[in-house]
Formats: C-alpha cells, sequence, structure tokens
C-alpha cells in the first residue's frame, strides 16, 4: 500500500500543486509533505527518471488497484497478469508498452487517478513450451477492461509484429467493452483490431479465450480468430446484453442463457471449446499450442512421440457393428490411432454428428474429421457441414494433414434443412475439402453414400490416400431405397435388395475403380497412415491463382 | 494296457519338447502352471465337436480340441458375431438374438447347429445347458454325444432335495434342513422355525449361488422365498425351493472328481472357494490351506462314494462347507466342468476337459488315485467387468478400450474370450477373464498373481482389480485365517479401496510429480523445428504442489537424467523409469522400490490418475503458482443426489412398485433392478413423496439413468 502512494504521489507531481491540493487526503506521508514547500524544478531533479520508472512499473503492475484485484478474485477470476503468467513458460513474457496511457481528456478522464500506466491491457511476447507466441490480456481491473484507443493501439502493435515475425496471437479477452469516454476512438480502435483480425487470417494461428465479458461490437475480434474458447461460468458472449433485450424483444434471459459458455459451445457454434475455470483454460491453452505451427510459412510441429508408429490396433476389427443400422462411437476409432489416444477435440458440444479435432500421429500434427454414426446416424446437415468446413480450411492454412473417417449415410432431408440453405452451406464443406492442399488421407468405414460420399475428402476431391475397411459401402444410398427406385412397382424387392447389397454393399464397387486405394484391415490403419504421412509430408500442390476464392458463405 | 501307458508318456515328452520349442519364453514352470495335454493319436475320440456355450469357457474347451485334433464349432448369439470363440473355431453357427434364452439357451438351435456341422459331440461348458438333463437327453436321442455325465446323474444331482437323500444313502455327511417342496412364504417360515435360524433358502434347480439368500428371521425369510422363488422361475423354469440350516462361519471347500463309464473314479483334491461375494466365488486356491491329509482323504473319498452312487461319469465336483472344526458337510454336487477348474489342473498337472473328453468316448480313465499329486499352489482370481465398491461388485458395461494380459510373466495362465475392442453387454456374465498364477508354494503364486494383477490393463469398462489386490495382500488371507464371511466382516462398511500408509502415499506423490515433470519436458521437445529459443535452457528445478484426497502438498523435483528426486514433506523420494508416455504400465522405481504403475489418464489441467497397487487414485499436480492461484477458483456445486434414485448398474426394470404421489418411507422399495440375472431392490433414501417415475417394468436401463425423483 504505502508503494502505491508513493507512486501517486509522484505522478501527481508532474501536474504541479494543483491536483495535489485538489485532493488534501492523500498529503499523508512525509515525502510528499516536504516536497509541497518546494518549487516545481526542486521535485523534478531531485526524483531521478530511474525512480519514475520503478514507480510506473509498479503502478502498471497492480493494474486497477488491490481493491479491484480482490474484487477479481471473488469473481472467480484471475488478474490479467496472473493470466499472462501461467499461460506462458515461467520468465518468458516480455511486456510492451507498460507506459502507454489513455489520451482521454473529457468527462474528467485527465484526472491522474484516472491514468494507470499501460491502460486496460497487457501486451507482448513470451513462449510456450519454448515457442513464440504474441499475448494480449485485458485487464478488467482498469476501467473494466474497457478499450481505449490506447488499449487498441497496444493489442495492434503486438499483432503487426507477430504477422511480420510468423508467431501466433493469443487474445485473453476480459473487457466490459468500448471506453464510451473516448467515443468514435474507440470504435475506431476495434476496427483497427478487426482489420488485423482479417489481415493476420490465415497467416498466423489467432486464438481467443474469453475469460470474462464481450460484449458489442468487440465480440467481432473473437470471432474473426480461428478459435474461441470460454470459461463456463464467468465470461460472455453477445451483442446486447439481456436488459437491450428485454426493451426490443421483451424476452426474459439469463447473461449465462443469452451468452454464457454453454450457449456457445452447444447452441450458437460461436465458441469451439469451454473450461472449467481460469486455470483449466489456460492450462488447456498451453496443451493446444502445441499442436499448432507458428505460422503458415512453419510446418505443423512435431513432438517427441513414444507410441510405436507401427502399432496394431485390434480393437478396431471389431468396432464397427455387423448390422448397418447400428451405431458405434467414432470416437472409439480416433483414439485407437491416435498417439496416446489424445484428441484435441474441436465443437465437442455442437453439430456431434460431426467430429473434428486435433491428434497427432507419430508425433506430427494432424487434423481428424469424422462422421459420428452415433448422433443422427452421422449425416450432413448446415451445422455440421459448417464446422466441417471452417476446421478443414483452417488445417489447409497451417500446414495441417487431414485424416477423414467416412461413415456418412448422406445428406439430411427436410424442410427444416432445405429452408435453411442446406445447399448452400453443405457446398462449404465440400469447397474446404476440394481447395485444400495439404495432406488428405482419408478412410471409409462404413457408409459412403450419395453426394455425402464425393464431399467427405473423396479421391475425386484430390483425396492424396483413400482407404476403404472391408466393411465399406461406397454407393448411392441404401440398398432398400435403391431398390424402391430401380424395381419401382416390381416384385421381388426383397430379392433386389439382396443383389444391390451384394452388388453395391462393399468395398469393391470403388476398388475397381481406383477411387480408393487399398481395402485396409482395420488394425493395421494407425501403421498404414503414419507411413502415408511421412511419404506426403514432401507432397506439393498448388491451385490457379486467383485473388481469392469465393466460397458459398 | 501296458503298451497304452508307454504312448502317452513318450507323448508327453514329446508335447513338452516342442512347447518349449515353439515358446522358448515359455519356461518349464510355465508349463505345467498351466496343464499338460497328453494327446494319443492312436485313441480316437471325435473328429467334431460343438462348444454350446461362450466366453472365455468356449475357448478353454476349444484349445483342448486343437490339442487334440478335433474340429471344433461354435455356436453364438447375433452380437456374439465377432467373438472370441466365434474366430477361435472352425466352424460357427449363429444361434439366435442376444438374449440367452433365445441363443446360447435355445436347444432346438443348437441341435440344428450340430446336425447341420455333423458334430458328434456337444461340450455344453459351465452355465447354460450345462446341467439341463432334457438338453442331455435330446443330443442322445440325436445320436450326439453329451460330454458330461449321464442323464439320471445330472438329473439326480441337480434337485437339491434328491442329492442330499442319495449323499445320506451313500454316507456322505449332510447339512440338517428341509428336503421338500416349499408351497408359500408362510410355509418357508414355519420350516425354518423348526430348522431354527438362520437358514439358507434357495432354488432347488439351481446352481452355484445364483437365487441362494440367507434368512435370520422370519421377514427376512418371506422376503427370501419371494426373490429365490422368483429367481427360480426366470432363471431355471422351476420354482421349488430348498431351505436348510446355514452353516454359520463356514469355508466352501470343494472336491473335483473324474470318473469313467467303467465305475473308476478318482479325486482329484480340493479347492477352496470360500472367498465370495453374494455366494459367488471371487478369489479359489487349491489346495486349502485348511484341510490336513486325512480330512482331505475323507472328503475325497466321500465324495467319490457319492460319485459312485449314481454312476457318475465325467468331471464333477462336490461341494461341502466345512465348519472350524473340520466338520464338514455336502452341499451339493455340480455336473459339469466348474468355473474354477484350471487350478485344479495347475496342481494334478491333468487336462480335465481332455478327460471330459475321453470319458465321454467310454474310455476308462489313465490314472490312480495314488497318480493323483499336489504340485506347487495355484490361485484364481476372477477379474469382472464390476464397480468393487458398490456391493463388492455391481456389473458394468462398456467396451475394452485398451486390453492387455499380464501373460509375459511366468506361471500365469489367463482363461479369457474376449480382446480389445471386445463389448462387455448386459445380456451375458460380466467376467473378464480367470488370473491364474501358480508357484511352487503359496507365497509365490501369491506374489505372482499381485505382479500379475498390476500390469493387468483394462479400459474402457470398470473392473474389480482394486478388490481382488485388497483381498490377495490381506494378512488375514495371507495367513488363511478365511470363511466365507471374509468379505462382510474385513470390510464391513463395504470395500473403499486400498487405504495408504504414509510410506506408499509418499510413494504415490512422488510417482505422480515426476510423471508430470516427464511429461512437461517431453511437451517441448520438437523435432527439427528451428524456431525454438536456443538460448532457452532446460529446467533443472520444479515448485510444484500435488494434491491427493484433498490433501495438497508442496514439492521441489530435481531431474538427473531419468532420475527425479523429489523432496516431499521433508522426505527425499528418488523415482526412476525409462518414462514411456504412451504405454499403459508405468514400470517405476521409487526408492530402490520395483512396482508397476498404470497411467489412468494424464489431462492438460494437471489432472493425473493413477492405479497404484491396485486401486485407482486422483492427484493433480500444478505448478507453485498454479496451486496459489487456484483458491481463487470457484467451487462448482455438484448435484444434489439424495432424491434421486439413478441405476447403479445397466439392466432391466423388472418391477416398480411406487407410482407419482405416493409416500415412500426410507429403506422402502422402490423397483427392482434386474441384471446378470440377479434381481437388486433398489430403496429410497429418504422418507418423502414421489416426483416422478421415469421407469416401466420392461425398460432397459443404463448406469446412471434416472429412475425415481423424489420430492
Amino acid at each position: 500500500m504505502a508503494a502505491l502512494k508513493v507512486v501517486r504521489s509522484g505522478s501527481r507531481l508532474l501536474n504541479g500543486f494543483q491536483s495535489l491540493l485538489n485532493n488534501p487526503r492523500k498529503v499523508t506521508c512525509g515525502v510528499a509533505a516536504t516536497v509541497t514547500k518546494h518549487p516545481r524544478w526542486y521535485c523534478v531533479s531531485h526524483l531521478s527518471v530511474q525512480e519514475r520508472i520503478e514507480r510506473k512499473r509498479k503502478a502498471a503492475l497492480s493494474g486497477g488497484g488491490q481493491q479491484r484485484i480482490e474484487a477479481q478474485h471473488r469473481r472467480g477470476k484471475l488478474t490479467a497478469r496472473e493470466r499472462v503468467e501461467l499461460l506462458l513458460d515461467p520468465d518468458s513474457f516480455v511486456e510492451y508498452d507498460m507506459f502507454v496511457e489513455h489520451r482521454c481528456s473529457d468527462f474528467g478522464m485527465e484526472a491522474d487517478h484516472n491514468k494507470y500506466p499501460g491502460d486496460s491491457v497487457v501486451t507482448g511476447q513470451g513462449r510456450i513450451n519454448g515457442r513464440l507466441v504474441y499475448v494480449f490480456s485485458q485487464d478488467f481491473t482498469v476501467f473494466g477492461g474497457s478499450l481505449s484507443g490506447a488499449h487498441a493501439q497496444k493489442i495492434c502493435k503486438i499483432m503487426d509484429q507477430a504477422m511480420m515475425v510468423g508467431a501466433p496471437v493469443i487474445g485473453l479477452n476480459d473487457s466490459g467493452g468500448a471506453r464510451i469516454q473516448e467515443g468514435v476512438e474507440s470504435l475506431a480502435g476495434y476496427a483497427d483490431i478487426f482489420l488485423r483480425n482479417v489481415m493476420a487470417s490465415g497467416v498466423i494461428p489467432q486464438i481467443s479465450l474469453i475469460m470474462g465479458p464481450c460484449a458489442g461490437g468487440a465480440v467481432y475480434s473473437p470471432a474473426l480468430t480461428d478459435f474461441t474458447f470460454m470459461v463456463k461460468d464467468t465470461s460472455y458472449l453477445f451483442i446486447t446484453g439481456p436488459d437491450v433485450v428485454k426493451s426490443v424483444t421483451n424476452e426474459d434471459v439469463t447473461q449465462e442463457e443469452l451468452g454464457g459458455a454453454k450457449t456457445h459451445t452447444a447452441v450458437s457454434g460461436v465458441a469451439h471449446k469451454a473450461f472449467e475455470n481460469d486455470i483449466d483454460a489456460l492450462l488447456n491453452l498451453r496443451e493446444f499450442f502445441n499442436f499448432l505451427p507458428l505460422s503458415n510459412k512453419d510446418s505443423a510441429p512435431i513432438t517427441e512421440c513414444h507410441d510405436p508408429s507401427d502399432r496394431l490396433v485390434p480393437g478396431l476389427d471389431t468396432v464397427v457393428p455387423l448390422e448397418t443400422t447400428k451405431a458405434y462411437d467414432m470416437l472409439d476409432i480416433i483414439h485407437g490411432i491416435a498417439d496416446e489416444r489424445e484428441f484435441f477435440e474441436i465443437m465437442p458440444n455442437y453439430a456431434k454428428n460431426i467430429v473434428v479435432g486435433f491428434a497427432r500421429m507419430n508425433g506430427r500434427t494432424v487434423g481428424i474429421v469424422g462422421n459420428q454414426p452415433k448422433v443422427a446416424s452421422g449425416c450432413l446437415d448446415i451445422n455440421s457441414s459448417v464446422k466441417g468446413a471452417r476446421f478443414v480450411r483452417f488445417c489447409d492454412a497451417f500446414n495441417i494433414p487431414i485424416i477423414t473417417f467416412v461413415d456418412v449415410p448422406g445428406f439430411l432431408p427436410g424442410t427444416a434443412q432445405e429452408y435453411g440453405g442446406i445447399i448452400r452451406h453443405g457446398a462449404k464443406l465440400l469447397f474446404a475439402f476440394a481447395e485444400a492442399t495439404v495432406p488428405k488421407i482419408t478412410v471409409i468405414t462404413r457408409k459412403a453414400y450419395g453426394g455425402a460420399y464425393d464431399v467427405m475428402s473423396s479421391k475425386h476431391l484430390r483425396g492424396d490416400v483413400n482407404y476403404a475397411w472391408p466393411s465399406a459401402e461406397v454407393a448411392v444410398m441404401g440398398a432398400k431405397g435403391a431398390v424402391q427406385i430401380i424395381f419401382r412397382g416390381k416384385e421381388n424387392q426383397a430379392e433386389a435388395e439382396a443383389e444391390y447389397v451384394e452388388k453395391f454393399a462393399n468395398p469393391f464397387p470403388a476398388a475397381v475403380r481406383g477411387f480408393v486405394d487399398d481395402i485396409i484391415q482395420p488394425s493395421m490403419t494407425r501403421k498404414r497412415i503414419c507411413r502415408d504421412l511421412e511419404v506426403l509430408a514432401s507432397k506439393k500442390q498448388a491451385n490457379p491463382w486467383k485473388k481469392h476464392a469465393n466460397i458459398p458463405l | 494296457m501296458a503298451s497304452h501307458r508307454v504312448t502317452p508318456a513318450l507323448q508327453r515328452v514329446l508335447f513338452t519338447w516342442q512347447h518349449v520349442a515353439w515358446k522358448s519364453r515359455c519356461c518349464a514352470v510355465a508349463s505345467h502352471a498351466k496343464y499338460s495335454t497328453v494327446y494319443d493319436p492312436a485313441e480316437k475320440t471325435f473328429d467334431k465337436i460343438l462348444i454350446a456355450n461362450r466366453g472365455e469357457i468356449a475357448c478353454r474347451v476349444m484349445k483342448t480340441c486343437k490339442k487334440m485334433g478335433i474340429k471344433t464349432v461354435a455356436v453364438h448369439s447375433d452380437v456374439d458375431s465377432s467373438a472370441v470363440h466365434v474366430k477361435m473355431a472352425d466352424e460357427a453357427v449363429c444361434v439366435g438374438p442376444a438374449p440367452t434364452n433365445k441363443s446360447y439357451l435355445n436347444m432346438d438351435a443348437i441341435l440344428e447347429a450340430a446336425r447341420q456341422t455333423g458334430a458328434q459331440a456337444v461340450h455344453p461348458g459351465y452355465g447354460f445347458l450345462s446341467e439341463n438333463k432334457e438338453f442331455a437327453r435330446r443330443l442322445a436321442a440325436h445320436g450326439v454325444t453329451f460330454i458330461g455325465p449321464d442323464t439320471h446323474a445330472i438329473q439326480a444331482m441337480g434337485d437339491k432335495i434328491e442329492s442330499k437323500l442319495i449323499a445320506k444313502k451313500a454316507k456322505v455327511n449332510t447339512i440338517p434342513g428341509f428336503d421338500g417342496v416349499v408351497k408359500d412364504a408362510e410355509e418357508a417360515v414355519r420350516i425354518a422355525g423348526e430348522i431354527g435360524y438362520p437358514v439358507m433358502i434357495k432354488a432347488s434347480a439351481g446352481g452355484g449361488g445364483k437365487g441362494m439368500r440367507i434368512a435370520w428371521n422370519d421377514e427376512e425369510t418371506r422376503e427370501g422365498f419371494r426373490f429365490s422363488s422368483q429367481e427360480a422361475a426366470s432363471s431355471f423354469g422351476d420354482d421349488r425351493l430348498l431351505i436348510e440350516k446355514f452353516i454359520d462361519n463356514p469355508r466352501h471347500i470343494e472336491i473335483q472328481v473324474l470318473a469313467d463309464k467303467h465305475g473308476n473314479a478318482l479325486w482329484l483334491n480340493e479347492r477352496e472357494c470360500s472367498i465370495q461375494r453374494r455366494n459367488q466365488k471371487v478369489v479359489e486356491e487349491a489346495p486349502s490351506t485348511f484341510l490336513d491329509p486325512e480330512t482331505r482323504c475323507a472328503m475325497g473319498e466321500q465324495a467319490v462314494s457319492l460319485a459312485k452312487a449314481v454312476q457318475y461319469s465325467s468331471a464333477g465336483t462336490v461341494e461341502f462347507l466345512v465348519d472350524s472344526k473340520k466338520n464338514f458337510y455336502f452341499l451339493e454336487m455340480n455336473t459339469r466342468l466348474q468355473v474354477e477348474h484350471p487350478i485344479t489342473e495347475c496342481i494334478t498337472g491333468l487336462d480335465l476337459v481332455q478327460q471330459m473328453i475321453r470319458v465321454a468316448k467310454g474310455y476308462p480313465l489313465q490314472h490312480r488315485q495314488a497318480d493323483i499329486p499336489i504340485n506347487g499352489w495355484a490361485i484364481e482370481s476372477r477379474v469382472y467387468a464390476e464397480d468393487p465398491y458398490k456391493s463388492f461388485g455391481l456389473p458394468s458395461i462398456g467396451r475394452l478400450s485398451q486390453y492387455q494380459e499380464p501373460v509375459n510373466i511366468p506361471a500365469v495362465r489367463v482363461d479369457s474370450g474376449i480382446q480389445e475392442g471386445s463389448d462387455i453387454s448386459i445380456y451375458y456374465d460380466p467376467m473378464i477373464s480367470k488370473l491364474v498364477t501358480y508357484g511352487s508354494t503359496r507365497a509365490e503364486a501369491l506374489q505372482r498373481m499381485e505382479e500379475a494383477l498390476d500390469n493387468y490393463v483394462i479400459r474402457g469398462v470398470t473392473h474389480n482389480i482394486p478388490l481382488l489386490r485388497e483381498i490377495i495382500t490381506h494378512p488375514r488371507f495371507v495367513s488363511g485365517d478365511i470363511s466365507t464371511k471374509f468379505l462382510q466382516e474385513v470390510y464391513p462398511e463395504g470395500f473403499k479401496g486400498h487405504q495408504l500408509s504414509d510410506s506408499e502415499r509418499w510413494e504415490l506423490l512422488a510417482t505422480a510429480v515426476a510423471l508430470f515433470v516427464a511429461a512437461q519436458l517431453r511437451s517441448q521437445r520438437f523435432l527439427g523445428n528451428l524456431r525454438v529459443s536456443s538460448s532457452q535452457q532446460e529446467q533443472r528445478r520444479w515448485e510444484l504442489s500435488v494434491e491427493l484426497e484433498k490433501g495438497v502438498h508442496a514439492v521441489t523435483v530435481s531431474r538427473s537424467g531419468s532420475t527425479y528426486a523429489v523432496d516431499l514433506d521433508g522426505k527425499r523420494v528418488d523415482v526412476s523409469s525409462e518414462w514411456n508416455l504412451a504405454s499403459a504400465l508405468l514400470p517405476v522405481t521409487v526408492n530402490g522400490t520395483q512396482r508397476t504403475v498404470q497411467c489412468l489418464s494424464r489431462s492438460a489441467s494437471g489432472e493425473i490418475d493413477l492405479q497404484y497397487l491396485g486401486t485407482s487414485y486422483k492427484l493433480r499436480v500444478l505448478s507453485k503458482l498454479a496451486a496459489a492461484l487456484n483458491k481463487h477458483m470457484p467451487e462448482k456445486v455438484p448435484e444434489d443426489t439424495s432424491s434421486i434414485l439413478r441405476s447403479p448398474m445397466p439392466g432391466s426394470v423388472v418391477a416398480v412398485s411406487v407410482k407419482a404421489g405416493d409416500t415412500v418411507a426410507e429403506g422402502q422399495e422402490i423397483c427392482v433392478i434386474e441384471a446378470m440375472k440377479m434381481q437388486n431392490s433398489m430403496t429410497a433414501a429418504k422418507t418423502a413423496k414421489v416426483k416422478s417415475v421415469h421407469c416401466n417394468a420392461g425398460d432397459t436401463v443404463g448406469e446412471g439413468d434416472l429412475l425415481v425423483e423424489l420430492e
């Protein structure tokens, strides 16, 4: 506390006597009392620059002050600096712009007690497991973490540098919104960040971790980044809060229902994953970071791997049930083939009929996409197509090979889907797989029906290695439907069905045409994929020159 | 005869030689620990045998058939189509859908399968149709040999009342009791009164512990009658019951007999099966620590005389209760191959399945009583997919995501019928395997069992290894001081897992911390990545915090090579290992002691689940900083469970005794769940009004499914 007071008296001196006299209750300590008796020039020479630096630093490190820090802790949240410290390797954080202050002079903001060195955000760079990363962490204890022009400028600075050196940016969001006192300057700040988010997209990985409120225009920065994670119970994302919702649409809704972690990870699909609390989130983010390359110029990282690349997975030989109508869990297959059964699933609670996430194969990061027969038979619908497409494009942008497990009965029929634009949205997934030039390995585990077969990283969309398991059925549709069309109104439907099953409900029609490269024993899958990835590591493929493609948004 | 005797001996030598050549790692002791199938090609038995069973016992029978050069036919239900026993057989026939009464108990389909495949004989294994005289009779009518005793022996011994009368006549010691049919609950109470409490009530037709209940008063007799008769009806289609004096503190010791069709019968020593829960065996051993040669011989001779009295042929088991004064009473005779037969094979060297096949073909026994040895000691642990923390084991189901048997340890035999990827379903017995270890002494066998349990990898289902390991290391068990009440006496409050001593706790904490650091270090090792800071030095010292069972300990760790020195509450613990983080087994040396620990899971947020001394422990390792900040993290409130009743296991709802709006008293029955043929009464945890009922009789429910909500 004493240190804090000294700092305050120091900053006061810079503004002359006036503010000090306006604040007589603060004149308690001996030094300050002595100083008031002497002219200004004396103070400046007496207080060396070094001391002022120290005072500013101390002030910056204590953010909005002890009381606000305690309030932050009572909410179950850590401070901006505590978060950075947990996220990065010990002693690796290098802070930028600690001395930046806001420049607002309206509404009493120019007052000294309203100036905080560093303003409401902590920025800089550091290391996660030795690898470079740029970080900004919004400080809720300073003006509720609100975004001032200076705050935005600090973020922009590290983003610019991150793009130049090619390193990811992680944003830890905890902000009440715009600095209203600054008006349009704050809005300009948001836009400056948005522009950089867009420019950096596909150049460096950008990750947002929402650790408190994030409302209004502010939400668009996380929305533009590659991954948005949330902390359960303490983070919110919405365009307008419950009060405005009530006044406009007369809906009664809580913050949690409107924009909590559950809503965004299960209903809206805005967030990619939620964690229990700040510590859990930050530690998981470290783990997640290890999957990512530093930039689009770097290859996906390869870590030391103890899991033999030629390991057989006997459990996979029985994972697909004999009855084609019976469900199984695609995660059993993914866990079975991945290094150490480790799979970082992205959006595990949203559009669960498709599974996406990161794993390693012989130490090498891969993106995995799989239809999930356990949910809605693994069909493709609007949400799963969009979820899959965004993930595939991330992998393609950042040199991460894509492994696709196919068990898809087709696109989901119905008015809800058609009216919702399944044609437009389904096309996104098709587009994403088709344009991807990273190594693409596909395993058809069971059904690969109709257009959905084409979409799911088929040979026709430049799949590099496409496998079928013996249980694979590559066909236009299931036997029953097909027979009803081919033999409409004819007798002996059952016989025709059996014939169709014999002819098409197996991997041969695709294999004889070379649409699958091989039919493999499921237990060999890991071994084969690891070997293929090694071969494909030097794959070079380019799309025609274009300004950018026109994905059906 | 003489030439016959030479040939098997020669065969034995040949067999042993080949066996050693094939599996050079398998030492002589290991092969002896199993059993020797001395196959005489001149002795023709059958060309093809159908095994009317599933799981481990089907596989067990097939193993011997293969050695004897006999072709095998598996039968299976549709869900078992890719089961191990199906793959192992030369031919397989699907005999119906999953429920046992439509498949494995479906006589018509099995007879048809035998006809279709031309099987000359049927081995029934245990359970299912193994003690069904009707099945044996129908097979005979079709000209197919039943590998087991004759119909009349099955009938005589299958009926508990008749078997006791025959036993008495054969001068076998029997327990005082009521030999008759019990009409209703009140009659049961009257009979129980005459015999004197405690009494035991069970189905006349049932084998093993199934349908057996013990009553200490009239009320429990009524309840026991109700349950036993229901179970008897559903399992055996025969609701007759038996009530008899219950012998307090008894041991369950059984004699293996082997008889041929020429009037010869042998006793192959005893098996001690006293460690039971709900009257089902958990750990068995042969021989028993309790029997002296005289008692053993007396029991053996009575068992043989009973077998001879019913012209028994094939392998059979005569079960006795033995009291503390070594008085023994005949309990029942099982006219089939017993689950725990491997331990007898271990100590006698005989292959019981082979003997059954020979006898069924009509060959006389090859051995005399004097030829039957007791070589060493064998222990069997029944490894079940069960949650041992719920009344010593309630069934659990699931997919075996990882499965690795500890067969690399010498003198270990694992009889199983599952493999990685197999499903443990609600339809069948939840047994995973029978883990048998053998040693020249009991101590050696127990030591190997400990090692085998620690090296047994089972993931995806809850299993009872924690309980098994506690039993076999418990001082009372080790000293041989056991009875059928062992579990209730040792764990009166229910099984709670291993209780750590101080030094074990330090060992466990240090192991977790060392594993954490090893994993942290590995996550910093990137191959071929030039963008990692070159000035960065590997951290040499870590200040961490580790949490176990709400106790938080500050630790410091330093590394030298693959050894981590952990400073913990002023103690120094050295942990070294190869630190293979992909392996399910983690062999560590902690302060010089070697152990195998299993890492069940490891999360990014520092949670580490370790299986240590059989029990799994949840630990959390955090950096000093994270641990200090952890106090600010909000506590998440768990769901209040006192007013909701969830199914403790997967199964089917047999009856629902309440409806919404009823008021129930604490302890009152709310519904009955049947799983693995056991009926479990679910009771109210408090006195309250029923808010809603979420299940109906006949529903299939999963573990954790909501059954009833109280207000």
